[in-house]
């Protein structure tokens, strides 16, 4: 594990947002104290607010315990090859998460199958610690033949959840580790004209199990009514194909416009059209992110060229949300399905009843057998106990 | 050939006269150029015909680089709100095109639903049956009694393979793709939509995939073995250093600079296609239209026809039955192997070679 520590001007902290209705209580309890002290150090009464109790303070001491404890976060990358995803990664998190990568020639190619490489990074800003793993799916949609493409991917996140729980039914809960994924970064095409069958595929199977976000890679090359387009197109195939995508909940009606605002226009561009980069292009007399086309420049932080920053926003504004999203609504899916199933590790999702009970009957009988044995030997060495006897020593 | 009758040239005194051939300056010049005049009349009378295949997955701008090509606007509006299909089809429109008097009747073949499916396998069977099929009926044609006067040439003269610009190298479906269709058939490949590849991506992905056309012996148009002299060799080693051109289609003009071009409107810029500094549509124009286009028909109708033509007559039961196959020779008892994918025999090649 890197660490990657220091301020960053440009990066938005992670926003909590009951923090400030926490601060104003802390503010005001420490006004209320000090008059306090000053007059009557007994007294616990808030002059100003009759009836005030202070327990508006707690989201701050979850705020100050969660920055103590730092948080993680498991993101995974699917999309075909070429596609950009690793480029994205690196450009979100201005790291370099592939620093000795050598891209497979054609013949590997052919002979490879999906394969799950997991990095893990930590990075610091301003005091708040993140851990961060990526989950890379080298080799997905590569082979000519991609049917079984997605059970790798599958059974990975399934391995995840089955650790946690594990994990969660142990002695020792103290220090759980967390490595489910909390969202996946699905990759689309941008060449194509909507969802490939592949991407109906392979969202349909992970999308009762973890937070879809459907991204449009490389969208430099497409022109803005091409990319409305797509986009519409993209929602359309979603829709009837039921697939359920992550969805950003609504701002509250508490928080203030600019927020309200904010969500609505992340909202409003689902699914995000990204580019990414982390070369500095000299553009109009500053050094800005981007590529370099003899064309022009593609900036990567400018919101009229791409959705880069809004897709930024909405993964570190909403990863609280994401990680409860996993834990309340795919992790307790997985965990009800696995306690249904008895504890029992079924690999062949077809088996149906009757084998398990011809299993269980099976079971039983060499267990009935096994308690014949010990209660024979038993009685056996008892017997050569109680004296030689006539006993010819029976072996079973 | 008799050297002294040549053109006429102004110093015949010079020569020395045999006495038993009458001096040049009697029998006047014999006309030969005239036959080019005949030629390029007759020519211009029956028009030109060609055909071309375009392969690759959807939305690779197939239909829109062919509209920019032959400036076909009527024809094909790109496909957008339009599906790819479950299984590969194929279908031809046939344009009349004519210019400065001269006809010519287009062909263009469209492979919606190539490598689209989750399961790929053997998608290129129903391209390399249609690509047997035209051949098996120009066959047939030939082999009549009473032959036509101007065989219809539905033989498909070169295809056009979109490599989606990954930046990466060439994808396992590529590969066997062009290992099956450059024995049957010109094949062209270029780097599609390569508005989303910079400079340096360009060119390292250009190197990578010559590199993989070399180690997987995949023998695109133009092929080296075919170079006739050393002056197509220069002209076309130029044009195989280039080989996968990187294209980008349009069929909206701009105004660019008060001039009208050809191009693709994006918020940080135009990208001009005829422009050589934006992308390599041009070379692809010229290579199959300007200086290519009567080449890429000699060689599908000296090899890649003559190769077909070879095994198709020289047939028994034991030879391989490829796509398309008819049974010509009469059923004879023996016995049968299983299909093998159909190969080429290089031998065939000089076979012609001789023939001519």
């Amino acid at each position: 594990m890197r660490r990657i520590s220091g301020e960053r001007a440009t990066r938005p902290c992670l926003r909590v947002p009951s923090a400030r209705r926490g601060d104003e209580g802390l503010h005001q309890r420490d006004e209320a104290s000090q008059k306090m002290s000053k007059q009557q150090p007994t007294q616990f009464i808030n002059p100003e607010t009759p009836g005030y109790v202070g327990f508006a303070n707690l989201p701050n001491q979850v705020h100050r315990k969660s920055v103590k404890k730092g948080f993680e976060f498991t993101l995974m990358v699917v999309g075909e090859s070429g596609l950009g995803k690793s480029t994205l990664i690196n450009s979100l998190f201005l790291t370099d998460l592939y620093p000795e990568r050598v891209i497979p020639g054609a013949a590997e190619k052919i002979e490879r199958t999906v394969q799950i490489e997991a990095s893990t990074v930590e990075i610091e800003e301003r005091g708040v610690k993140l851990r961060l793993t990526v989950v890379d799916t080298p080799g997905y949609g590569d082979a000519i033949n991609c049917r079984d493409c997605f059970k790798t991917i599958i059974s990975y996140i399934d391995e995840q959840f089955e650790r946690y729980l594990h994990d969660e039914s142990g002695l020792n809960r103290r220090h759980i580790i967390d490595n489910r994924v909390h969202c996946c970064f699905y990759f689309i095409s941008p060449f194509g004209h909507g969802l490939k069958p592949l991407d109906v595929a392979f969202m349909k199977a992970i999308h009762n199990k973890v937070n879809i976000v459907p991204v449009i890679a490389k969208a430099d090359t497409l022109t803005l009514k091409e990319r409305e387009r797509l986009k519409k197109r993209i929602l359309d195939e979603i829709e009837e194909h039921n697939i359920k995508i992550y969805h950003l909940p609504d701002a509250e009606s508490d928080e203030d416009e600019d927020f309200k605002e904010q969500t609505r226009l992340l909202k409003a561009s689902i699914p995000f059209s990204v580019v990414g980069s982390n070369q500095l292009i000299e553009a109009k007399g500053k050094k800005v992110r981007g590529r370099l086309y003899p064309w022009g420049v593609v900036e990567v932080e400018n919101p009229e060229h791409n959705d880069f920053l809004k897709l930024r926003t909405m993964l570190i504004t909403h990863m609280q949300d994401l990680q409860e999203v996993t834990q309340d609504l795919h992790y307790e899916n997985f965990r009800s399905e696995r306690l249904k199933r008895g504890g029992r590790k079924v690999e062949n999702e077809d088996v149906n009843k009757d084998q398990i009970l011809l299993e269980k009957e099976a079971e039983l009988r060499r267990m009935q057998e096994m308690i014949a044995r010990m209660q024979a030997q038993m009685q056996m060495q008892m017997q050569t106990g109680d004296g030689d006897g006539g006993a010819l020593g029976h072996h079973v | 050939m008799d050297p002294l009758r040549r053109s006429p040239s102004p110093c015949l005194s010079s020569r020395p006269s045999s006495p038993s051939t009458p001096p040049c300056e009697m029998l006047g010049p014999v006309g030969i150029e005239a036959v080019l005049d005949q030629l390029k009349i007759k020519a211009m009378k029956m028009g030109f015909e060609f055909n071309i295949m375009v392969v690759g997955q959807s939305g690779l701008g197939k239909s829109t680089m062919v509209n920019t090509l032959f400036k076909v606007w009527k024809s094909n509006p790109p496909g957008l709100g339009v599906p790819p299909p479950q299984t590969l089809q194929l279908h031809s429109v046939t344009h009349v095109i004519e210019e400065k008097g001269v006809k010519l009747k287009l062909t263009v073949t469209d492979t919606p639903g190539f490598g689209d499916q989750i399961n790929n396998d053997n998608c290129w069977d129903p391209i390399l049956g249609y690509i047997n099929e035209q051949y098996e009926q120009y066959l047939q044609e030939e082999l009549l009694i009473t032959r036509q006067r101007h065989i219809p040439d539905t033989r498909v003269h070169c295809c056009v393979y979109f490599v989606p610009p990954t930046g990466h190298c060439l994808r396992p479906l590529d590969i066997e793709f062009l290992q099956r269709l450059c024995q049957t058939v010109n094949v062209v490949p270029v780097i599609a939509r390569a508005d989303s590849l910079t400079m340096e991506e360009r060119e390292a992905f250009r190197r990578r995939i010559q590199q993989n056309l070399r180690t997987h012996c995949i023998n695109v148009y133009p092929q080296m073995c075919f170079d006739e002299d050393i002056n197509d060799r220069i002209l076309n080693s130029k044009l195989r250093d280039r080989i996968p051109f990187a294209v980008v289609g349009a069929d909206q003009e701009h105004l660019v600079n008060g001039r009208c071009v050809l191009g693709r409107k994006t918020n940080w810029g135009i990208i001009e296609v005829e422009n050589m500094a934006h992308c390599e549509f041009p070379l692809l124009r010229d290579l199959l239209i300007r200086s290519h286009l009567q080449d890429l028909k000699d060689i599908t109708h000296n090899v890649h026809y003559e190769n077909y033509r070879v095994i198709r007559l020289n047939e028994s039961h034991l030879l391989p039955r490829g796509p398309g196959w008819v049974n010509l020779a009469p059923a004879s008892p023996g016995q049968l192997t299983t299909p093998r994918p159909f190969k080429v025999c290089r031998g065939a090649h000089d076979d012609s070679d001789d023939e001519f």
